[in-house]
């Protein structure tokens, strides 16, 4: 029974996991392409959790025109999974707009550390 | 970058991806996958075409594709079909479905392997999507290849 | 056509933002088409406002057979994505679209140097849906998508100049904020939807009993929301941005951080609206967070040389005082005596200074934009004597000036009065700190006014002229509606504002659609 619990909750784990990670990579490196890897790890924390959450077992999979007995009632709305695919969209989005801002300012200021990268105070 | 076996390998897989691109972008209504999925995968073919040829080669042969305005017609065409269902319906809605236009065709009750004549707006939408996204993708794996290859400035 | 509104407030800037880049290397053409498609937004959004106010709640259903059909037959809850647009939500989108059309104008002139000037007036519009997107929905994850668009189109816009390496250093401060900041909230929907199995806002309020877990999906959405819409703590990206911004995308910058500022209202208000744990606590964090916000903010103006940072900072502590408003409303949300003694008029006083700020802190970034066109410098140290050259923007500016520092019969009085008023009565101290902050803002405003405007001519600015018409044009409206707002507020209270705290307050009716309550 105890090693159910934990198999239940092991994606759970690796979310939360991940999560930690991912802010410790923004908050603590320097780099600024680590940082932007860090907003990744926790976009992929994010996204193991809606799948995860999305999971129903025993579940049918809502694609049917003439649906067996078994499978009534049993449907599962593939919201999160909607939701998880958007993300991924989205994350291309950003990640790919981050890399460009990372790009230009290595040519203006010849470097990626963040704590040079500071321009801008006050 | 360019090596032989870069190349070798290029020409024999980059024909395979785009097809396989446009494969899933085609039947995004029926098997996993759709627009956006497909698009990239396509995108990525393209990719490898880029990172095996010369900076030069590169930039002669993308000189000539519109890849913007592709992008903003993949988003005008997805607009345009959602706003089709402002015909007597509201925003978004499938009036090409069961309607016996292109990709109107009525699914057939009971088991079957999937008709490609089916979907409505969907099948539509994700052609669109996918312009868009192959689009879209591709230029940003043009700009940082001559961005951080070349030499001169092309935002 | 009028049911199909909610969607056409979101199609009609999409498809500008489409169509724009395809005008590539017709810079004016792209620019008069940007102006076109932001008017027409702008009048279907007062339309918009006109059918909310005299029919109500607006529900759309995207892809149904007809718009109002929430539940179709067999279904219990709501399925489809569905706008879901009260006063409130109405109220937010005329303040966009008015501010959108004011900086396309604004921007014809200020970047006619620029190079890719197709893509900023996309983004521009795209801008402009994000924040259409985020005010009009009634699902928690377009809210999400919109929120993203938002935050992605303003940053990309925040780094537009880039050849300037501060520009990117600014956009990527804002784009990494915002993707923790709409990433916990996609974490937080993640968890709701875990509990209850829907997205839909009204749905979930019926819903929710709040154990932990919807304390924690409450904790991080309050704090992302926060995050986004410049509060204390995690404000420092806020002058990065808006200083680097070109300031015809000031307007609506400013609007896309209310619209958190709005997403942060419609969580306590609506989302967590029915729980029985007394969210006078979320209040009193908001009451504090607020008078700390504006104290902080107008601290770290008075220090400020570079004049378009130091009005930055200024929007830091401006953002303070809707957040006391509001905050003061919801600490006495259940306690009906005193809500309807000062909670209300607090509430109304926090909204109604949404749209004041936006509108004289607009004219005042656009000033300082103008002030940068003439002179190429943003540092106050080296201006001096541009009153008699650029009369018109020192009106302009004059009128910002006194409606910040909230000097009758400007319109920053009108609501800056409201808040006093109210938050007095909570505690008087929280009152004593906003007067104390407004002087303040008025005494780093006479600065400015006197090193940039006052003083000899100086001999490098002898060939100045006056910013070009449409920008004028641009600072003089907003400055005609900074008086006009002034002398009449009651008009604009009892038409836009108390309909729209009372479209928060009243949960019953937001819930009410489509015979789910």
């Amino acid at each position: 029974m105890n090693g159910d619990i934990i198999a239940i909750n092991f994606p759970f784990i690796v979310v939360a996991l991940l999560l930690a990670l991912g802010f410790y990579t923004i908050g603590f490196k320097r780099n600024l392409i680590k940082v932007v890897i860090g907003v990744e790890i926790l976009e992929g924390a994010v996204n193991l959790f809606l799948i995860a959450l999305g999971y129903v077992k025993g579940g049918y999979a809502p694609i049917y025109t003439l649906a067996p007995k078994k499978a009534v009632g049993n449907m599962v709305l593939p919201t999160p999974q909607a939701l998880t695919l958007t993300s991924i969209v989205i994350g291309v989005a950003v990640s790919a707009l981050m890399l460009a801002f990372a790009v230009n300012i290595y040519r203006h200021y010849g470097t990626l550390d963040v704590t040079k990268i500071r321009r801008l105070r006050g | 970058m360019t090596t032989t076996i870069i190349k070798t390998t290029t020409r024999i897989l980059a024909p395979l991806i785009l097809v396989f691109g446009a494969y899933i972008i085609l039947h995004g209504h029926l098997t996993p996958g759709g627009g956006f999925q497909g698009g990239a995968v396509f995108a990525s073919g393209l990719a490898l075409l880029i990172v095996a040829c010369e900076t030069d080669v590169v930039k002669k042969r993308f000189e000539k594709v519109p890849l913007s305005p592709l992008e903003s017609i993949g988003a005008l065409g997805f607009l345009g079909m959602a706003l089709l269902g402002l015909m007597g319906y509201t925003f978004f809605r499938n009036v090409i479905a069961n309607s016996g236009f292109i990709f109107g065709g009525r699914t057939p009750i009971g088991i079957n392997p999937g008709f490609l004549n089916t979907g409505g707006t969907l099948a539509y939408m994700n052609i669109f999507v996918g312009m868009k996204v192959l689009a879209g993708l591709t230029s940003i794996v043009l700009i940082f290849f001559l961005l951080l290859g070349g030499k001169k400035d092309e935002w | 056509m009028m049911e199909h509104l909610p969607a056409l407030m979101i199609a009609v800037p999409l498809f500008g933002a489409f169509t724009t880049p395809l005008l590539k290397k017709r810079y004016s053409l792209a620019s008069m088409w940007a102006i076109i498609i932001t008017a027409a937004t702008l009048g279907l959004s007062l339309l918009l406002v006109q059918e909310v106010l005299s029919k109500g709640i607006i529900v759309y259903v995207f892809g149904a057979k007809n718009p109002s059909l929430v539940l179709p037959s067999g279904y219990r809850v709501p399925v489809r994505i569905i706008f879901e647009i009260d006063a409130i939500g109405a109220f937010m989108a005329l303040s966009a679209t008015l501010m959108s059309f004011i900086g396309a104008l604004y921007s014809y002139s200020h970047v006619r140097m620029e190079s890719g000037l197709e893509k900023y007036y996309a983004l521009l519009l795209l801008l402009e849906v994000g924040i259409l997107g985020m005010v009009l929905t009634g699902d928690l994850f377009n809210l999400f998508v919109f929120l993203e668009i938002a935050g992605i189109a303003g940053s990309a816009l925040v780094g537009f100049r880039n050849y300037r390496g501060e520009a990117s250093e600014a956009g990527i401060k804002y784009l990494i904020v915002s993707a923790v900041a709409s990433l916990m909230v996609l974490f937080s929907i993640g968890l709701l939807y875990g509990q209850y199995g829907n997205l839909n806002i009204a749905y979930l309020s019926t819903q929710i009993h709040f154990d932990t877990v919807d304390m924690i999906a409450l904790g991080l959405l309050f704090v992302s929301f926060a995050m986004k819409c410049g509060s204390v703590p995690m404000h420092y990206w806020v002058p990065d941005a808006y200083t680097e911004v070109p300031a015809g995308i000031n307007p609506t910058l400013l609007v896309a951080t209310y619209a958190s500022l709005y997403a942060l209202f419609r969580v306590s208000f609506s989302l967590f609206g029915a729980i029985t744990w007394n969210m006078a606590r979320v209040g009193w964090i908001m009451s504090i967070l607020g008078v700390l916000t504006m104290f902080i903010g107008v601290t770290m103006a008075l220090v400020q040389k570079d004049v378009k940072r130091l009005m930055s900072y200024h929007a830091i502590s401006q953002t303070g005082y809707m957040l006391l408003g509001v905050g003061v409303g919801l600490t006495v949300l259940n306690d009906p005596a005193k809500l309807s003694a000062f909670g209300r008029t607090a509430m109304a006083g926090g909204i109604f200074h949404i749209i004041n700020h936006i509108i004289y802190k607009s004219l005042l970034l656009m000033t300082a934009g103008a002030l940068f066109y003439v002179t190429g410098t943003r540092n106050l140290n080296e201006m001096g004597g541009l009153a008699r050259r650029m009369p018109y923007t020192t009106i302009a500016f004059i009128v910002g000036a006194a409606a910040i520092s909230g000097i009758p019969p400007f319109n920053g009085f009108a609501s800056k009065f409201l808040i006093y008023e109210t938050s007095y009565q909570l505690n008087p101290l929280l009152a004593v700190i906003a007067m104390v902050t407004s002087v303040l803002t008025l005494a780093s405003f006479v600065k400015v006014f006197a090193s940039a405007f006052l003083g000899p001519p100086l001999e490098k600015y002898n060939e100045v002229r006056e910013v070009p018409k449409p920008m004028v044009a641009a600072m003089i409206i907003l400055a005609v509606l900074c008086i006009l707002f002034g002398l009449f507020p009651n008009v604009v209270l009892k038409n836009l504002i108390y309909p729209a705290v009372d479209a928060l307050l009243k949960l019953a009716q937001y819930q009410s659609w489509g015979g789910l309550a």
